[in-house]
């Protein structure tokens, strides 16, 4: 994983509560074994009037332009301004794959749904959770005529927007390392192999039915 | 007299090691593995040179793709892109050394059927899918959760997951559920009152004299949409029925160490004295059979329900989701659910698809004819060993009378990604778990149920209630 680098990004309001991840990555092309090229089809039926499928080339389809992602302003945007519960249903990471490839580093919303949360931080994503209040007021000036631009500070976990309003925000510690650092979780875990093989071998004494195989 | 919760006790067991950020590394004691979030995960084990840590703690089996028609079973997958995923789980399984049920084995079927079926899933283990309705396994008193693919891969290389605990929520549904009230109309009637953000950073147990009454069957379904109410998981305590139920199946243990499992199962409750972060109780016979109107689950009404107003909404951004709702659903604020037609239904998927629920749908289906207005009425049994004991019982047939179709097992049109699914603008009584736009074909329009309530509206063509028939 590539380490998260602070950065300076577009905000795109996408203004409804209990975005799913089949909105967010229609079940479809879900059937990739692939893990890249999904930006593409980022929010696929919100953002097209006809259906999309696999491979499709999307540069000649019908957009519907009501949808944020299709408003020129937005179209280069890095950081997704959401509503409640972002992110809930299906367990599928394709759906922070597409966000990541569409060019998302940063989501902020009120609430997310726990398997999407852990899943961005997997993929370079920086989910943050703010109270309603501060969404409320980002989304009244992300919907203005210029777009709201906020530079994100990790290290720091600072905003900082571009009327100067400064907005701190939580991280856990462990999350946060492992973004900065771009770690790879399993090469980490593997140095715990001794540890992982002593509670195995506890356990076999303790609950010898649970490695019992056919 | 002790003080911990059955989720302490679970999360307690399972820790191999805590960091000095409150961190815990998990052991993770059983993975079911399945066709759409497996592919990424083998190709990044190829990629490191890495081996699964414990292959024998992983089954697989392909699902999500598959055609639940005999004759395209028989034939091959006609969809290239999905007959390249299902494919490409049989070669990693291969090459991995993971056990697997392919589509032309009995065994084979929705991984959350198939896991308890199997014995595979063991009550007091961590149980882990790259799937979010893996949450099901919490019927037995086991810690289990849906997971990306990442984590998959995690859990293929290490055995173990990098997480935190989660806080404790107690449900208890408290007496007796009226006759024709089912575990569908309990869980539905929680995620209305909780809300589909309700359980989030929750490990939520479900308890109560009415909770306990329920089947194991029925105890599956609870927690099976307990990830709808946004929970990392569900629980249920054990009891002498989860342990008979674990008996002689292919994957539990047997004879003396199936005694000696038994022992410890039975302490896997919540202590008297056990405090959790939140309680919540509800009236069973207070809940009626429900119908979903909308596009969330939460969206959910009792049978005798009116489709709701965004007028009356004081809060503006539920008001706008009703308003949505409403038009993705082609429903006008007030109309009765009763008087809502329908164009498809479908029982089956992870949450409705065991005998118990086909049992139920045929005692309603039973010398009752599908209205002429449905264009498709499916039933998809859970897995090859559920259809067979339902054809053993004569289900199939009564089923095939009524004018329902009968299917090879899979997840079907809960999701669509296979051959069933709605056209835009069809409307569906589904015994599946999610209502979202598009979930069950793009512009379809999805009504969650239990099994007895969706052959009611086959019969009728509109919603009913099962008990007036």
């Amino acid at each position: 994983m590539q380490p998260f680098q602070n950065f300076t990004g577009v905000v795109a309001p996408l203004d409804r509560a209990n975005v799913d991840t089949d909105a967010i990555i229609p079940k479809q092309f879900l059937k990739s074994i692939k893990r890249s090229g999904f930006g593409p089809y980022l929010f696929d039926e919100l953002r097209y009037l006809d259906h999309g499928e696999p491979d499709m080339d999307c540069s000649n389809r019908p957009l519907n332009s009501n949808f944020v992602l299709n408003d020129s302003r937005f179209s280069s945007a890095q950081i997704l301004l959401a509503r409640e519960n972002f992110g809930c249903g299906s367990s599928r990471e394709h759906a922070p794959w597409a966000l990541a490839d569409f060019g998302f580093r940063v989501i902020l919303a009120p609430s997310f749904a726990d398997i999407f949360f852990n899943n961005c931080f997997k993929n370079g994503i920086l989910p943050i959770q703010l109270k309603s209040d501060l969404i409320n007021a980002l989304f009244e000036k992300a919907s203005g005529a210029t777009p709201l631009q906020i530079a994100v500070d990790l290290p720091a976990q600072l905003l900082t927007l571009n009327d100067g309003e400064t907005i701190p925000f939580t991280v856990d510690a462990g999350n946060k390392q492992r973004l900065i650092e771009g770690l790879d979780d399993i090469g980490l875990t593997l140095q715990q192999a001794d540890a992982i093989r002593e509670y195995e071998a506890r356990r076999r004494i303790e609950a010898p039915w649970v490695f019992y195989t056919v | 007299m002790g003080t911990k919760t059955l989720y302490d006790k679970l999360w307690n067991t399972h820790v191999v090691r805590v960091d000095d950020t409150g961190t815990a590394l998990l052991y993770i004691d059983r993975q079911l593995v399945h066709e759409v979030t497996s592919p990424q995960a083998f190709e990044g084990l190829r990629l490191a040179g890495r081996q699964p840590w414990r292959t024998s703690a992983n089954l697989a089996v392909p699902d999500h793709n598959v055609p639940t028609a005999s004759a395209e079973r028989a034939a091959g997958i006609t969809d290239p892109v999905a007959r390249i995923q299902v494919a490409a789980l049989g070669t990693n399984c291969a090459s991995f050394g993971i056990t697997e049920f392919a589509m032309g084995d009995p065994r084979q079927g929705i991984v959350h059927v198939i896991g308890p079926e199997q014995g595979f899933t063991l009550p007091g283990s961590t149980i882990v899918c790259g799937d979010s309705h893996t949450s099901t396994h919490g019927a037995f008193g086991a810690l289990a959760f849906g997971i990306g693919t990442s984590e998959v891969e995690h859990v293929l290389a290490t055995q173990c997951l990098i997480q935190r605990p989660s806080k404790t929520m107690l449900i208890s549904v408290d007496g007796e559920l009226g006759a024709g009230v089912t575990a569908k109309d309990i869980v539905l009637a929680i995620i209305g009152a909780i809300g589909t953000a309700g359980g989030t950073g929750y490990v939520i147990e479900f308890g109560g004299e009415a909770i306990r009454a329920l089947s194991i069957e029925g105890r599956m379904t609870v927690c099976n949409m307990t990830i709808e109410a946004g929970a990392r998981a569900g629980l249920i305590a054990v009891d002498e029925k989860t342990i008979e139920y674990m008996r002689g199946r292919p994957y539990a243990p047997s004879g003396e160490l199936f005694e000696q499992a038994a022992a410890y199962w039975r302490t896997l409750v919540s202590d008297d004295d056990a405090t959790f972060d939140r309680v919540l109780h509800l009236d069973a016979a207070s809940i009626q059979p429900q119908v979903t109107w909308g596009t969330s689950p939460e969206m959910v009404l009792p049978i005798d329900g009116q489709v709701p107003d965004p007028a009356a909404e004081s809060d503006p951004v539920k008001a706008d989701s009703i308003r949505r709702a409403l038009a993705y659903m082609g429903l006008t604020a007030g109309q009765p659910i009763t008087e809502i037609a329908v164009d498809k239904v479908f029982i089956g998927s992870c949450t409705n698809s065991r005998i118990e629920d086909l049992r139920a749908a045929a005692a309603v289906a039973n010398g009752r004819k599908v209205s002429k207005n449905i264009k498709l009425a499916l039933v998809v049994p859970g897995s090859g060993l559920v259809k067979e004991q339902a054809e053993a019982e004569g289900l199939d047939r009564i089923f095939t009378a009524a004018g329902f179709e009968w299917r090879e097992p899979g997840c079907s049109m809960c999701l669509a990604m296979n051959a069933d699914r709605l056209e835009a603008g069809e409307r569906c009584a589904s015994t599946s778990n999610r209502n979202f736009e598009g979930r069950q074909g793009q512009g379809g329009r999805t009504h969650l149920v239990s099994p007895a309530m969706a052959v009611a509206a086959a019969v009728t063509g509109h919603f009913v209630d099962v008990r007036t028939l």
